[in-house]
């Protein structure tokens, strides 16, 4: 029996993925362990292994292909003495899902189509003719529509009640629907065609990663009531405190480490959760889910996007830990090696701009998650101290706070903890 | 008397209870049929079926007055309106006998008698007594009961019902001899299809219709071309004008209609009086439940349900459209919904398609021109003559049109409106189109056959987006 392998769920909330490129190629002989291709997800790519041994009889989504739903099968593998004609597409084999977007972006994809991504298995979107022809011209994107006719076939009533949410979901005042709410729009509903007009360009297709950006920060921006709180912490201290422990790192070898300002701003954060313990909080329509753990995820950039891989208990690690954990993260980040459990979940994030020079700005809170810490530059202010006038270093951090689970003033207590530990790092021991 | 259990009682076997007593057996459900008359009810015995019988009749002597542009020559061409009874009531019989045969083959009991609820049973299960004639002859037990009493045919005030003189279709399907004159009052459907019969079999036809234009829910094109084809046939036409009294003479009957304004005599020797029906919601034990009764007929949601825990009701005796498919087409939404079946949907009232068959017959399916600009749409309208097609020149048929209206913005065909012969068998395409949300593209890309009448829905198509090749 010609055995079918089928696109795999990376994480439990995978839907679909892309099939970024074939490792081997039809006709190679596979042994169970190999490398058949790899996958990208939205925020990290994964290699496929063989489970069963033969020969790799049909590929049947090509490398390059986006938006590959889970379980859809992407090839076929041979036993011993089957030919690839008997395994010619199995009842379910999915018409070929979008080819991947043509190689030179100059020749403007037609953005505006909608991306007919494939509904359940089947490998196509059922769609009336007519909701097709109205999701193209609202501008909807039919693959996250779902659909209320004969067997989830997309029609007119869905296309109008996915018009109707888009009206919706832009009122402010709209209680947060839940974030799987049925027929998400398509974030901003922009298409290309309607910009290009407005001056020459070349078009690059979005990235499964560039989509998922769009999509959760579009939602948290228009879905979660957003509040910032501003503080400024003097940190002479804690580079007194830092120059003092790097000094005290062995020269090489397994325990050696460079403690940066981000990893003592990491293990104040976690003091000052454990401090006050209602920052560390996500809303849901059923309660307040109160975290038993500090997990700390922290922004890091990476090439054409953003990934935040989480420090887990970070209250609980010492400072040596965290560092040779963020590098460590931060440097498969940039390979796209994160597994789906290093950057899913944490609740409670950091981003730090400092490094770039930038004094202070308000980030998007990272859903389901209460807050963020955007973090400024540490610079020479002048400040007063004692009535006079005095130069300090300073770092201004703000803290966007989801209002519907953290209140302004336990938001104060929080910012105020982590002042005074950012302030006293000592306390950090405490 | 002992209780009798089932699944399901469903009260009147008309179009809407007997289509909805199979599909509950189909469902593995114990069905019970309660019917106090006829098997098939109004649709089958007295209303869509031998109608249609009754206008095949009088289709073929309009044929048969017509020999000669086929090569014919025939004298002495004349009907027994008795045999043409007869052949009505035949037709009739034989299609309520199959539904009898299709209950038994489906194992659903049938009670004759009338049914009406008669409260609740231990464990909320609803109880119906069924009595024939005024005697008790069974109790029903069932958790479910879907009620599908019907309609009957309004009376207005001075237009009661008299076998002599003043017929409701009733008396019009099975008349004792063929009248040389009649009014019919309201141009409706039924109406219109008797004014059609006895004008075709040579009767003086005067239509009195309250309403600015006859037929008047369809669309206004279509309505004018049915009243000049009408006129030219010479049957009268009176619109914008009622009947104010009548006075019953020997044979004859003299009603007072006023126009205008202006009243006048006309002496008939019947009148037919299709006003309208009112729902049969009399003697069915609604009495201290909590279904609703607005206008005669019990408010529903999309699926049957009346508020009232286990009732649920179906067809005429609810909203309009009053069609027996209508009905059919709810009774099974209904029974699906009561045995939870997933993706049920309520019947789309606005896809609904319908049919007079007079001569010329009229169809048509979803809104007007009128309606669709009413309702805020941008429309491309397309119209095609029968003149213009291979067809209807053939089948000797050249008066008749097929008209489309389409969203200007999306292409969705908003509706559909056709006046012509066999138009009645075509609608459904435009039916399917519209379920299947086909728009004006789908609709050109699809191969018409020549030659048909069916081409003439293709070229109006066309003509909606300036494109008809054969006008």
């Amino acid at each position: 029996m010609p055995i079918n392998v089928l696109m795999p769920a990376l994480s439990p909330t995978m839907t679909e993925g892309k099939l970024a490129r074939w490792l081997k190629k039809e006709g190679d002989a596979v042994k169970s362990g190999q490398v058949l291709c790899e996958i990208e997800t939205d925020k990290a790519t994964m290699e496929v292994e063989a489970v069963d041994e033969g020969t790799l009889g049909k590929i049947l989504v090509a490398g390059g292909t986006e938006g590959v739903k889970v379980n859809t099968p992407i090839a076929v593998i041979l036993e011993e003495g089957e030919s690839a004609a008997s395994a010619a597409a199995p009842a379910a084999a999915p018409a070929p899902v979008v080819a991947a977007p043509a190689a030179s972006p100059s020749t403007a994809a037609p953005a505006s189509k909608p991306v007919a991504a494939p509904a359940a298995d089947a490998g196509r979107v059922f769609v009336s003719p007519l909701a097709r022809r109205m999701a193209e011209q609202a501008g909807l994107d039919i693959s996250a529509i779902r659909g209320s006719g004969p067997n989830g076939r997309i029609v007119k009533a869905d296309i109008d009640a996915a018009r109707a949410g888009t009206k919706a979901v832009a009122r402010p005042a709209a209680p947060a629907a839940a974030p799987a709410a049925a027929s998400v729009p398509a974030p901003a509903a922009v298409s290309a065609a309607a910009l290009a007009a407005i001056g020459p360009h070349k078009l690059v297709p979005l990235s499964t990663m560039r989509r998922v950006i769009a999509r959760r920060l579009t939602e948290s921006k228009q879905q979660v009531p957003h509040f910032y709180l501003t503080v400024d912490c003097v940190i002479d201290r804690l580079l007194a405190g830092r120059a003092a422990l790097n000094a005290r790192s062995p020269e090489k070898g397994p325990g050696a480490f460079k403690l940066s300002v981000n990893d003592f701003v990491i293990k104040a954060v976690a003091v000052a959760l454990r401090q006050v313990p209602a920052a560390n909080a996500s809303y849901s329509d059923d309660g307040i889910l109160m975290w038993d753990n500090v997990d700390v995820s922290v922004a890091v950039a990476i090439p054409g996007g953003l990934i935040t891989p989480i420090v887990r208990n970070a209250d609980a690690k010492g400072l040596a830990q965290i560092s040779t954990e963020m590098k460590d993260l931060a440097t498969r980040a940039k390979d796209g090696k994160l597994k789906p459990e290093e950057f899913q979940g944490g609740g409670f994030s950091i981003s730090n701009l400092g490094m770039f020079g930038i004094k202070e700005f308000g980030a998007v809170i990272n859903p389901p998650q209460g807050a963020i810490l955007a973090v400024g530059a540490g610079e020479q202010r002048p400040i007063v101290k004692d009535g006079a006038l005095a130069i300090a270093t300073v770092m201004s951090c703000t803290l966007s706070v989801d209002h519907r689970v953290i209140d302004g003033a336990v938001g104060a207590e929080f910012l105020a903890a982590f002042k005074r530990i950012v302030e006293d790092p000592l306390a950090m021991l405490l | 008397m002992a209780e009798q259990q089932f699944d399901l009682v469903v009260v009147g076997g008309g179009p809407g209870g007997y289509v909805a007593a199979i599909r509950a057996a189909q469902l593995k459900m114990n069905v019970a049929l309660v019917e106090r008359e006829h098997l098939g009810g109004i649709c089958l015995n007295w209303g869509c079926i031998p109608t249609k019988a009754l206008l095949r009749s009088s289709e073929i002597n309009h044929l048969l007055h017509n020999l000669d542009a086929y090569g014919f020559s025939a004298q002495n061409v004349s009907f027994d309106i008795a045999k043409i009874v007869k052949r009505s009531r035949g037709v009739a019989a034989q299609l309520s006998g199959g539904v009898k045969h299709l209950l038994k083959k489906n194992k659903v009991t049938v009670f004759d008698g009338a049914g009406r609820l008669d409260g609740v049973a231990a464990g909320g299960a609803r109880k119906v007594a069924v009595s024939k004639d005024g005697k008790a002859v069974a109790s029903l037990v069932a958790k479910n009961v879907i009620l599908a009493t019907g309609a009957r045919a309004r009376v207005l005030p001075g237009l009661e019902p008299d076998p002599a003189c003043i017929w409701t279709y009733r008396e019009a399907m099975v008349p004792a001899k063929m009248p040389k004159s009649l009014l019919v009052v309201g141009s409706g459907a039924i109406g219109i299809e008797f004014a059609s019969f006895y004008r075709n079999l040579g009767a003086e036809v005067t239509v009195v219709e309250v309403m600015d234009r006859i037929l008047p829910v369809e669309d206004e094109e279509i309505s004018a071309f049915a009243r000049k084809a009408f006129e030219k046939q010479g049957m009268k036409i009176l619109t914008g004008a009622g009947v104010k009294g009548v006075r019953k003479g020997a044979g004859s009957v003299t009603a007072l209609v006023e126009q205008g304004g202006k009243t006048q005599e006309i002496a008939v020797e019947v009148i037919i009086s299709a006003v309208g029906i009112v729902g049969n919601v009399e003697g069915i034990g609604l009495e201290g439940t909590k279904a609703r009764v607005e206008k005669t007929h019990l408010v529903v949601d999309g699926y049957g349900a009346t508020g009232e825990p286990g009732v649920w009701a179906i067809g005429d005796l609810t909203g309009p459209p009053w069609l027996a498919h209508k009905a059919s087409h709810e009774g099974i939404a209904c029974v699906e919904k009561i045995a939870g079946l997933k993706g049920v949907h309520p019947l789309d009232t606005s896809n609904i398609p319908g049919c007079t068959y007079c001569m010329p017959q009229v169809a048509s399916v979803g809104m007007t021109e009128a309606k669709a600009k009413a309702a805020g749409r941008k429309v491309r309208v397309g119209r095609f003559p029968y003149m213009g097609n291979g067809k209807a020149i053939v089948l000797g048929e050249p008066e008749g049109m097929v008209k489309t209206v389409f969203d200007a913005e999306t292409g969705e065909l908003l509706g559909a409106h056709m006046i012509g012969a066999e138009v009645t068998e075509l609608i459904q395409g435009y039916g399917i189109a519209r379920t299947l949300e086909s728009t004006e593209a789908e609709l050109m890309h699809t191969v018409f056959p020549h030659p048909t009448l069916s081409e003439m829905m293709h070229e109006s198509v066309l003509d909606a987006y300036g494109r008809a090749i054969h006008f």
